[in-house]
C-alpha cells in the first residue's frame, strides 16, 4: 500500500445493534425503574451538582443505553435525592446512582 | 315507518354506525361502499388499542346492527344533484335514488409509503408498513417478515408532519399503533430488540400512556428520539437505517431484520370530487371542511349534507363511532325540522 499520509477516520455514529449493554442490563436488574425514563430532564434541571459538574441523570441513563462509560459523571453526585423527588415516572434515581456506583465498584 | 332515504357514502365504521342509528330512528339509510366489504380500514386490522379488541369481532358486531339496511358493495356514487328538498343520486351500478340527506363517511387513505423513497418501501425485502404488519398478524403470510427476527425497528411519522410529502398534519393514531405493534412483536419474539424512532410521542388518549410505560418497563422496547433519515440494504438483505439520536446529539445507525413504517392518514382521494357534487367545501388540509371544528364538525356548509369520521380529519375508531352517532342525530334533527 502506498502511504498517502492520510487514512480513514472511524465513524462517530453509534451502531445501536452493536452497543455493549452489559452495564445497563446489570443496572436494570438492580433498579428496573431505569427502563421507564422518558428523558424529560427534570432530574437534570433540579440537580444541585449539575451546573458546576455537568452531572445529569438523564445523560447517565441515555449514555448507559448507548454503551458509554458514565463513571466520571457519577463522581459529582452528592446523593441529595432531589432528582428522585421530581421524577414524574417515580424512578428511584438515588437508588439508581447508588446501584450504578456499586456495579462500577465490583468491576474494579 | 319513515320512508325517507339517507345516502351514506362509505361503509367503514362511521358509515356502518350511522346507518345503524338512522335505521333505528326509522329512516332508510343506504350504504354505498366502493370496496367488496364493510368495515373499511378497520377490517384490515388485527387488534385495536387500548383494549386489544379484535377488529373482526368489532366489525361483525357492527354488521349485526345493519339487518334491514340496504348496502351496495363495489359501488360508487356516479352523480348527485340537489333537488328542492333532497338529492337525486345515481350510483355506478345504474341505480337511481332520491335521498333527503347525504352523509359523507368516505374516510381516509393510508399514505403510500413508497413515496418516501429514502425508506425503500417496495424496494428492500424487509421494509413493511403498519397496515402490512396488521395483515401479517391476521394471516401470518408475508415473506418480508423474517421467521425469527432479532431486531425490529419502527419509524414514526411516515408521511405525517411532512410538508414535503404534502401532509403537514399529525396522523394522531400512529404513535399509539407503533407502541401497540412493538408490544405485539415483543410478545411473539421475546428475544428480539425492538426500537421505535420518534420525533414526539403523542399519546393523548385513554390508557395510551399506560401502553408507553408497559412497552418500556415490561417489554424493554427502546425509544430513540430522532427521525430516520435514510435506509439502505446490506449484502445479507438486512436493513441499515440512519438517524440522529437527538437527546444525545449523535448520529446512530441500526442494522435490523425488519423495518416497519408507520404510514399516516391522508384524506380520501375521492373526497374532493364527492364534495364538488354537493358543493361542500374542502379545507386547507385536504379534508372536508366542517361548519366549524368545535361545535358543528358533522355539518357541512350546505343543508342536508353531513360528515362523519376521518373524512374531516384524522380520527381514532372511538372518535369515529361517536361522530357517526352524532351525525345520525344531526340528520334526524334536520329532517324533523328541529334545527
Amino acid at each position: 500500500m502506498i502511504d498517502f499520509g492520510f487514512g480513514l477516520s472511524r465513524s462517530s455514529a453509534v451502531r445501536l445493534d452493536e452497543v455493549d449493554l452489559s452495564l445497563y442490563r446489570k443496572l436494570e436488574a438492580l433498579e428496573p425503574g431505569v427502563r421507564t425514563c422518558m428523558a424529560c430532564g427534570s432530574c437534570t434541571s433540579t440537580c444541585t451538582a449539575g451546573p458546576w459538574s455537568g452531572m445529569s441523570v438523564r445523560k447517565v441513563i441515555l449514555n448507559l443505553q448507548r454503551g458509554k462509560n458514565v463513571s466520571d459523571m457519577l463522581q459529582a453526585c452528592m446523593l441529595c435525592g432531589k432528582c428522585t423527588m421530581v421524577c414524574p415516572r417515580g424512578i428511584n434515581t438515588r437508588h439508581l446512582i447508588l446501584s450504578l456506583c456499586r456495579i462500577y465498584d465490583e468491576k474494579k | 315507518m319513515d320512508s325517507r332515504n339517507i345516502l351514506i357514502i362509505g361503509g367503514g365504521v362511521a358509515g356502518m354506525e350511522a346507518a345503524k342509528q338512522l335505521y333505528r330512528l326509522g329512516y332508510r339509510p343506504v350504504i354505498v361502499e366502493q370496496s367488496d366489504h364493510l368495515g373499511g380500514h378497520v377490517a384490515g386490522w388485527f387488534k385495536l388499542f387500548p383494549d386489544m379488541l379484535s377488529a373482526s369481532d368489532l366489525i361483525s358486531q357492527m354488521e349485526e346492527g345493519l339487518d334491514g339496511v340496504d348496502v351496495y358493495l363495489k359501488t360508487r356514487v356516479a352523480s348527485m344533484n340537489r333537488l328542492k328538498d333532497g338529492f337525486s343520486v345515481v350510483l355506478s351500478n345504474g341505480t337511481g335514488l332520491l335521498c333527503q340527506a347525504v352523509l359523507i363517511a368516505s374516510g381516509f387513505n393510508l399514505f403510500d409509503a413508497s413515496r418516501k423513497e429514502e425508506y425503500g418501501y417496495g424496494v428492500y425485502d424487509h421494509v413493511i408498513t403498519n397496515a402490512d404488519l396488521e395483515q401479517w398478524f391476521r394471516t401470518g403470510a408475508d415473506p418480508r417478515v423474517p421467521e425469527e427476527p432479532s431486531t425490529i425497528a419502527f419509524v414514526h411519522c411516515v408521511g405525517s408532519r411532512d410538508l414535503k410529502a404534502g401532509n403537514p398534519q399529525c396522523s394522531k393514531v400512529c404513535c399509539m399503533t407503533a407502541i401497540k405493534q412493538a408490544i405485539e412483536m415483543k410478545e411473539k419474539f421475546p428475544q428480539a430488540e425492538v426500537w421505535c424512532f420518534y420525533m414526539d410521542l403523542r399519546l393523548f388518549g385513554k390508557k395510551y400512556e399506560d401502553f408507553y410505560i408497559n412497552a418500556q418497563r415490561d417489554y424493554g422496547v427502546h425509544f430513540v428520539r430522532g427521525r430516520v433519515s435514510e435506509v439502505s440494504e446490506d449484502i445479507d438483505g438486512k436493513v441499515m437505517l440512519k438517524a440522529e439520536d437527538t437527546l444525545a446529539g449523535t448520529q446512530v445507525k441500526l442494522k435490523t431484520d425488519l423495518l416497519v413504517l408507520m404510514a399516516g392518514m391522508l384524506c380520501n382521494e375521492d373526497t374532493s370530487s364527492l364534495a364538488a357534487m354537493v358543493r361542500a367545501s374542502v379545507d386547507s388540509d385536504g379534508f372536508l371542511r366542517s361548519r366549524d371544528n368545535i361545535y358543528r364538525i358533522n355539518e357541512s356548509s350546505r343543508p342536508g349534507v353531513f360528515f362523519a369520521g376521518a373524512c374531516t380529519g384524522t380520527k381514532t375508531v372511538p372518535e369515529t363511532v361517536a361522530e357517526a352517532r352524532a351525525a345520525a342525530l344531526d340528520i334526524h334533527n334536520y329532517l324533523s325540522g328541529n334545527d
